[in-house]
């Protein structure tokens, strides 16, 4: 147990320090871009509590906007002051299924960048199936979790056999593929059979009320069961990466595909099956967001949740539990980002410049090693660049 | 000049690399440092070039001390390096890659070549070098490139050379050359540090022997010692140099390979119409300098070559065309050239690193799962068979030593059912212990009455292992030849002469 611990503490050392660096970091871009403190300049006293007061209140606020809101919970009750980490659930659920998608490939030594394009087409199929036809609750929504599932996985594997069959490197791929489906989706969303009735405006119909999500905690909160689909979706990613023999052929192929291939193990099919999984993975986020928030497919359905999942991936160090964390971090970000913004003088911005600066040190390990003397600090120096040696 | 080197102590984290090391050079002198891989040659010459700090210790240099803090230091000091990993630019020709570092410039900054050009050429001419200062270095013979390296240390006024394993990367012929050369050096009155782990090229030319055994001088012998003496004080313990090899009745050709040729993507043949059986009971060498399609051939025979024309058979079943998961299962064992790259993956631990080829198979997976238990206990009892020694069989496979290394690999292909061995440089960059097991092993197999391919660019290791050996010369067999075959006429034959 004890060395459970240490290796959890070691592998999330780094991340944690980095987190700890950005936000200090970002204390001073929130003071110095303020026009209030800045005015005080000339009174070094004043200027030092204004400043303080001003981070301090930022990241209060975004505090609130993702954890609890005690306002809230003031005129509504105690249970109700949650309702900002229902929102910080919501958002991070499809975040942690595309950065699965994600991390998996790296574990495999590729380079996912195609999230965007997979959960995109997991989305469309999803919505399909849940307005097009009427069944029984849990049937409807298994079967339109699986169309998801299974057309990303499709979407996905094209990339794999282009690469395993051609060479065609995965990260070129993805990224044009990830511009196919976004005008994919918006020529779809115009055809008769998607646009909703009496709109202009590209919109799918809502899905029935039986393929959707159920709530997890009342209709006073938006949390739905897409979160115990993304938790299940993690741990299957682990137990198949450290469990089962496919993976274990993933991990083989990712960390020396020449060693791999000598003694025996398929490249080619190793490449095609992640890439599919890696789509479904990317495909069930698509499928859960539609299903469990958003109801109505939209051609901005995706925002940035493929791109946001390299970043997630990465800093979860491409583990699994380590991706949970990460995007639920993430989601808290987004959450209370809006909140920043409405309740304070800081804007939301700076929620990105955190994102950036806490990928900055994550890639620079050197640099947080060097700023607290530490020696033996855990790194995966490859995990970044892995994908690009193909 | 003379050199001198007094309670040299280097120590990395709780590895003691270097532990209080005496040594010294006399004037035209040669003085052979012996010792086995990780003994602590390379760290000692690391810090005698100013590569690394002693931790305690101290360098004089005809009797008076000196502070090397950077290789700059060393130069000045009359110290000269030859790596044995050239340092030199390929596309640059000989005299732009002597004058790096040393550039004199002219107005305007202009590179001015011509005080360099006339050094160069009468230092050649002084020691009998013939080379052309414009030719690219990527153009020239690896001997020749060494000897670029040997001029570079001198045009800057080495007095004392130190030579890393120069002999590694060179034929026999070439090997022969370097050493006339380093005696003409020593005659011209330059000291000479000869790093190496060859016995027989010690010997020839060492004026004294000092062996390094684990950080620190073993003991100091005369160079008419004999091999088997240096072998066993390089090693700590007494060594078998000759594998006892007995007479062995041959059985029936298990390998055959027919008119094979090899292209790489662009079409160009890299082995050409290669025939050649190999029998059951008996070791087939393939002798020949790296780089002449030995590479290959050898991944061919397991299906990692993607163009592949002609026939490889094993017992009369076509090889050619299958996967090499299947080639593998026909029956092979394939040790690869680079254990590093191909043989293992050094993240892995060492009990995954030995189901490598086999994790799908009962009683390790039950077709979808791993049963981590019994990989360990697998993992524990091939560690025993076959000597692996490690902290536990969980760690990763980079924390071994090469010898280690090589023993997990020759463990998992041994444990599958084999008719042919196929071993590509199984020794290359291992000490004299492991040599000696993994010698054995393969001699076992053979007695075992199981073909045995083996690829080598060292003549001792052909010589002790092979009961026929054929020559490979620019993607073709020269000539199998017996076993019986003398050095000389080998040597030649490597060198693409044929009588």
């Amino acid at each position: 147990m004890k060395k459970f611990i240490d290796r959890i503490l070691g592998t999330a050392l780094l991340p944690a320090l980095s987190f700890v660096m950005a936000f200090v970091i970002s204390g001073f871009v929130i003071a110095f871009s303020d026009s209030k403190v800045l005015k005080l300049a000339g009174s070094p006293g004043k200027f030092i509590t204004t400043a303080l007061s001003t981070v301090g209140n930022a990241y209060l606020a975004l505090f609130q906007g993702s954890v609890y809101d005690p306002n809230l919970a003031h005129s509504h009750g105690f249970l109700r002051g949650f309702y900002p980490l229902s929102e910080t659930i919501v958002t991070a659920t499809p975040l942690i299924l595309t950065g699965l998608a994600v991390a998996l490939a790296f574990q495999s030594g590729l380079f996912n960048i195609g999230a965007q394009g997979q959960f995109i087409f997991g989305a469309i199929a999803a919505s399909y199936v849940g307005f097009h036809f009427t069944l029984t609750p849990v049937l409807h929504v298994a079967l339109a979790l699986i169309a998801g599932v299974l057309s990303a996985a499709l979407w996905g594997g094209i990339v794999g056999v282009l690469k395993a069959r051609t060479g065609a490197h995965e990260v070129i791929v993805t990224i044009m593929m990830n511009y196919i489906a976004g005008f994919f989706i918006l020529w779809i969303l115009k055809t008769t059979t998607f646009l909703r009735r009496g709109r202009l405006d590209p919109i799918a119909p809502d899905v029935n009320p039986s393929s959707q999500l159920p709530h997890l905690a009342g209709t006073n909160f938006r949390l739905h069961a897409g979160i115990l689909v993304a938790l299940a979706a993690a741990y299957f990613v682990w137990w198949l990466l450290n469990r089962t023999t496919i993976g274990f052929r993933f991990r083989a192929v990712g960390a020396n595909a020449a060693a791999a291939k000598t003694a025996g193990i398929s490249v080619g099919y190793a490449t095609i099956a992640t890439m599919a999984l890696c789509g479904a993975l990317a495909g069930l986020g698509g499928a859960v967001h539609v299903l469990g928030s958003e109801y109505a497919l939209t051609a901005d359905i995706a925002g940035s949740f493929g791109f946001d999942a390299i970043t997630v991936a990465l800093l979860g160090r491409a583990k699994p539990l380590g991706t949970v964390f990460a995007a639920l971090l993430f989601g808290a970000l987004r959450t209370g980002g809006r909140t920043m913004q409405s309740n304070t003088t800081t804007p939301l911005d700076i929620v990105l410049v955190i994102q950036a600066l806490i990928v900055l040190f994550i890639a620079a390990p050197t640099l947080v090693r060097y700023i607290f003397r530490i020696k033996n600090l855990k790194t995966q120096e490859a995990l970044a660049s892995k994908g690009w040696n193909g | 000049m003379s050199l001198e080197l007094k309670g040299i102590t280097k120590s990395f984290g709780s590895l003691l690399a270097n532990d209080s090391i005496d040594l010294s050079v006399g004037d035209g002198e040669i003085l052979a440092i012996l010792g086995e891989n990780g003994a602590g040659k390379s760290t000692l010459m690391n810090i005698v070039y100013g590569l690394l700090q002693p931790d305690a210790g101290e360098i004089r240099v005809n009797g008076e001390l000196v502070t090397i803090n950077e290789p700059s230091d060393a130069l000045a000091a009359g110290i000269g390096m030859v790596h044995q990993h050239f340092m030199l630019i390929p596309v640059f020709t000989v005299l732009e890659n002597i004058v790096l570092g040393h550039e004199a410039t002219s107005k305007l900054g202009k590179l001015d070549l011509q005080a360099a050009r006339k050094k160069l050429l009468s230092l050649a001419k002084d020691f009998g070098f013939v080379i052309d200062p414009d030719a690219l270095v990527e153009t020239l013979p690896v001997g020749v490139q060494q000897r670029v390296e040997i001029l570079k240390a001198l045009m800057y006024d080495a007095k004392v050379l130190i030579l890393d394993e120069p002999t590694a990367v060179l034929t026999p012929q070439e090997t022969d050359e370097l050493l006339e050369v380093i005696k003409r050096l020593r005659s011209q009155g330059t000291s000479i540090i000869f790093i190496s782990h060859k016995l027989r090229e010690v010997k020839a030319i060492a004026n004294r022997i000092s062996v390094i055994h684990r950080g620190k001088v073993v003991g100091s012998a005369e160079p008419s010692a004999s091999q088997e003496e240096l072998a066993s004080l390089m090693v700590g313990r007494p060594v078998n140099l000759a594998p006892d090899k007995t007479p062995h009745a041959i059985g029936s050709v298990i390998l055959h390979v027919e008119d094979l040729t090899i292209s790489d993507a662009t079409g160009r043949a890299l082995v050409k119409d290669v025939s050649f059986d190999v029998r059951g009971g008996e070791v087939l060498a393939i002798a020949g300098v790296q780089g002449n399609g030995q590479s290959e051939l050898a991944q061919s025979i397991i299906n990692l070559e993607p163009h592949v024309a002609g026939s490889i058979t094993l017992e009369g079943r076509e090889l050619v065309g299958m996967s090499v998961h299947q080639s593998l299962h026909e029956g092979i064992a394939f040790i690869p050239e680079s254990r590093e790259l191909d043989g293992l993956i050094s993240s892995f631990s060492i009990a995954d690193n030995l189901i490598l080829d086999t994790h799908r198979e009962k009683p390790y997976s039950n077709g979808i799962s791993l049963s981590p238990r019994a990989v360990l206990a697998e993992a524990e009892l091939k560690a025993k068979e076959f000597d692996i020694r490690a902290q536990s069989i969980k760690d990763p496979a980079s924390s071994l030593s090469g010898g280690n290394k090589q023993k997990v690999v020759l463990a998992r292909e041994l444990s599958r059912p084999v008719k042919l061995l196929v071993a590509s440089q199984p020794t290359r960059g291992l000490d004299v212990g492991s040599i000696e097991f993994v010698h054995e092993r393969i001699l076992a197999e053979r007695d075992a009455g199981r073909a045995v391919l083996l690829f080598s660019t060292e003549l001792d290791e052909v010589l002790a292992l092979a009961d026929r050996i054929a020559v490979m010369y620019a993607g073709k067999i020269l000539a199998i030849v017996d076993s019986s075959v003398t050095r000389e006429k080998l040597g030649l034959l490597m060198a693409g002469v044929v009588e």
